[in-house]
C-alpha cells in the first residue's frame, strides 16, 4: 500500500516537473518551427478524413435517433437548433477528442518511446540539441491548435450530416436549415466548449509526450507507451469535460 | 584488409602529459544495483583507449557519464579540464560539441533521410551555412565513411554496417576531438566489423581524435587500441596493451583473449 502510494506521488510530481518544463521552454529561443509546422500537418490534417467521417455520422445519427421522440410532440423544427447545440456544446468536442486520444495520442506515445528505446533521444542530447524542445513542445503546441481546429471542423460537418439526416424524412433547404441552426446558438453556447478543447488538445499532447518519454528500455515499453497514453488521455478528456461544464454551470 | 596499428607511439608520446578525460573516483549505482564501485581513468590526446568487460560490468555508463547523459552519484569527470559534474545545462552542451558519441545501434533519426540525419545536428551547431555549404558538408563526410551514395536513403533502407558507417559520419561531421565509440562492431560480420574497426583507426589518424572504445570484439580491440583497461565488478581490474594483457598472469584477464 505504502510503495503504492509512494509510485503515485512519484509519478505526480514527474508528470508536474514535465509539464512545467514545457512552459519554460515553449517561450525561450530556438524556436523548431520547421517541426511545429510538420507536426500540425500530421495532426491537423491527416486527421481530417477520420475526423470528417465520424464528424458526418454523429450528426446524421443524432438527427435520426432524436427526430421520432421530437415528432411526437410536435416539435420537428426544433431538430436543427437541438442537434447543433448537442454537437456543438458536448458531442463533437468530446468525440473529436476522444479519437484524437485514440490516434493522436498513441501515435506520439508510440513514436516517443521508440525513439526512447533505441537511443534517438539520447543521441539528440549528446549532439547539444534539445530533445524536449524540438520533440516534446512541438507536439504539444501542435496538438493544443488543431485539436480545437478538428473540433470547430466537426460541428461543421455534423451539422451537415443533421441536414441529410432531417432531408431523409422531410424536405428543408439548406439555407433554412442553416438560419434554424444559427437562430438557436448563441456566443455563450459556442465559447465555453471551444475553450475546453484547448485543454483537451494540451493533454492529449502531453500525455502522449510524457508516456513515450518515460518510456523504460525494452520494446515492450513502446506497446505500453502508446496503450497507456490512450487509457489516459480518454480519462483526462472526461474529467476535463466535467471540470469544464462545472465552471460552465457557474459562471454563465 | 586491415590496417596494422601504425607507429602513433611517438605522437602518443608527445602527447601523453596532456590528458583531455580524466574520472576521479566514479560511483553510479541504479537502486541497489552499484554499477561504478570508483572508477579512476585518463586518456591522453590522441590516444585510443579500449575498454574490455563482461556485459553489465559498467562500461557503458561509464562514457554515458562522461557526456552528461547519465548523471554520476559521486566523483569527478574532467573532460577538457572541465569538471562536467558541476557545470550547468549550457556549458555541459558546449563540451559535447567537441565530443562525438556512436551509439550501439547507431541511433540514427528513423523518420529522417540520411542527408537529414547529418544536417540536423550541423544545422543547429555551425550558423550562417549555406545550402550549398551544407550540401557540401554533409557530401563530404559521407566520402569520407564510404557511403556518399546513401545520402536520399532512409535508415530503414540501410544495412547493419551501413548504419553504423553513418552513425560515424554523423558523429564526426562537427569534427569532434574526442570520440566515444559503444560497441562500434557489435551484430555485424567479421569482414564488416573488420573495415568498421579500419574506418575508426583512419578517422583517428586523419582527425587525431582522443577515442575511447568500448568492445567485446578483440579483433576490433588489437587493431585500434593503444591501450586497454579491462572493468571488473565496477572497477578497473587490469590495464595496459593489448600485448601485455594477453600475457597477464591473471587467468581471468587472459580468458578475454583466448
Amino acid at each position: 500500500m505504502i510503495i503504492y502510494l509512494k509510485n503515485i506521488f512519484n509519478d505526480v510530481g514527474k508528470v508536474t516537473l514535465f509539464t512545467t518544463q514545457f512552459f519554460r521552454e515553449v517561450f525561450t529561443p530556438p524556436y523548431e518551427i520547421k517541426e511545429f509546422i510538420k507536426q500540425c500537418y500530421i495532426i491537423g490534417y491527416k486527421s481530417l478524413p477520420l475526423v470528417t467521417i465520424t464528424g458526418f455520422i454523429m450528426g446524421l445519427v443524432l438527427t435520426l435517433q432524436s427526430r421520432p421522440t421530437l415528432a411526437k410532440f410536435g416539435a420537428e423544427s426544433w431538430l436543427p437548433g437541438m442537434v447543433a447545440l448537442s454537437l456543438i456544446r458536448e458531442i463533437a468536442p468530446v468525440i473529436t477528442a476522444l479519437i484524437c486520444a485514440g490516434k493522436i495520442s498513441s501515435g506520439i506515445g508510440a513514436e516517443l518511446g521508440s525513439m526512447k528505446v533505441t537511443e534517438q533521444i539520447d543521441a539528440m542530447e549528446v549532439a547539444a540539441i534539445n530533445p524536449y524542445k524540438y520533440l516534446v513542445v512541438t507536439r504539444i503546441l501542435a496538438t493544443t491548435i488543431m485539436v480545437p481546429l478538428l473540433v470547430i471542423f466537426a460541428d461543421g460537418i455534423g451539422m451537415y450530416g443533421g441536414y441529410i439526416g432531417l432531408n431523409m424524412h422531410s424536405d428543408v433547404t439548406l439555407f433554412r436549415y442553416t438560419s434554424q441552426v444559427l437562430e438557436s446558438i448563441t456566443f455563450l453556447d459556442i465559447f465555453p466548449a471551444t475553450i475546453k478543447t484547448f485543454f483537451f488538445g494540451f493533454f492529449i499532447g502531453m500525455i502522449g509526450c510524457y508516456k513515450g518519454y518515460m518510456a523504460a528500455n525494452g520494446t515492450e515499453s513502446v506497446g505500453k507507451a502508446a496503450n497507456s497514453a490512450v487509457v489516459t488521455a480518454s480519462l483526462t478528456i472526461f474529467i476535463i469535460d466535467m471540470i469544464a461544464v462545472q465552471l460552465t454551470d457557474l459562471f454563465f | 584488409m586491415i590496417q596494422e596499428k601504425t607507429n602513433t607511439d611517438s605522437q602518443t608520446a608527445t602527447n601523453k602529459n596532456v590528458p583531455v578525460i580524466e574520472i576521479k573516483d566514479l560511483y553510479k549505482s541504479f537502486g541497489k544495483n552499484e554499477v561504478l564501485k570508483g572508477i579512476n581513468l585518463s586518456v591522453n590526446k590522441g590516444e585510443n583507449l579500449v575498454i574490455l568487460g563482461r556485459s553489465g560490468s559498467g562500461k557503458s555508463i561509464t562514457i554515458k557519464c562522461l557526456v552528461g547523459l547519465v548523471v554520476a552519484d559521486k566523483g569527478e569527470i574532467k573532460v577538457f579540464d572541465t569538471d562536467i559534474t558541476k557545470i550547468d545545462t549550457n556549458e555541459l552542451n558546449e563540451i559535447r560539441i567537441r565530443i562525438g558519441f556512436l551509439f550501439q545501434n547507431a541511433a540514427l533519426y528513423d523518420s529522417m533521410s540520411v542527408r537529414e540525419n547529418l544536417g540536423f545536428t550541423l544545422k543547429r551547431h555551425v550558423k550562417g551555412l549555406s545550402p550549398k555549404e551544407l550540401e557540401l558538408e554533409i557530401r563530404e563526410v559521407l566520402e569520407n565513411v564510404g557511403l556518399a551514395d546513401a545520402i536520399d536513403k532512409m535508415p530503414s533502407e540501410l544495412s547493419g554496417g551501413m548504419r553504423k558507417r553513418i552513425g560515424l559520419a554523423r558523429t564526426l561531421i562537427l569534427k569532434p576531438e574526442i570520440v566515444l565509440y559503444d560497441e562500434p562492431t557489435t551484430g555485424l560480420d567479421t569482414i564488416t566489423s573488420r573495415e568498421i574497426s579500419e574506418l575508426l583507426l583512419d578517422i583517428q589518424k586523419k582527425n587525431k581524435t582522443t577515442s575511447i572504445i568500448i568492445t567485446h570484439d578483440m579483433a576490433c580491440a588489437k587493431h585500434t587500441s593503444d591501450r586497454l583497461m579491462i572493468l571488473k565488478d565496477g572497477v578497473i581490474h587490469a590495464e595496459g596493451s593489448y600485448e601485455e594483457l594477453e600475457k597477464s598472469d591473471d587467468e581471468w584477464v587472459r580468458s578475454f583473449f583466448s
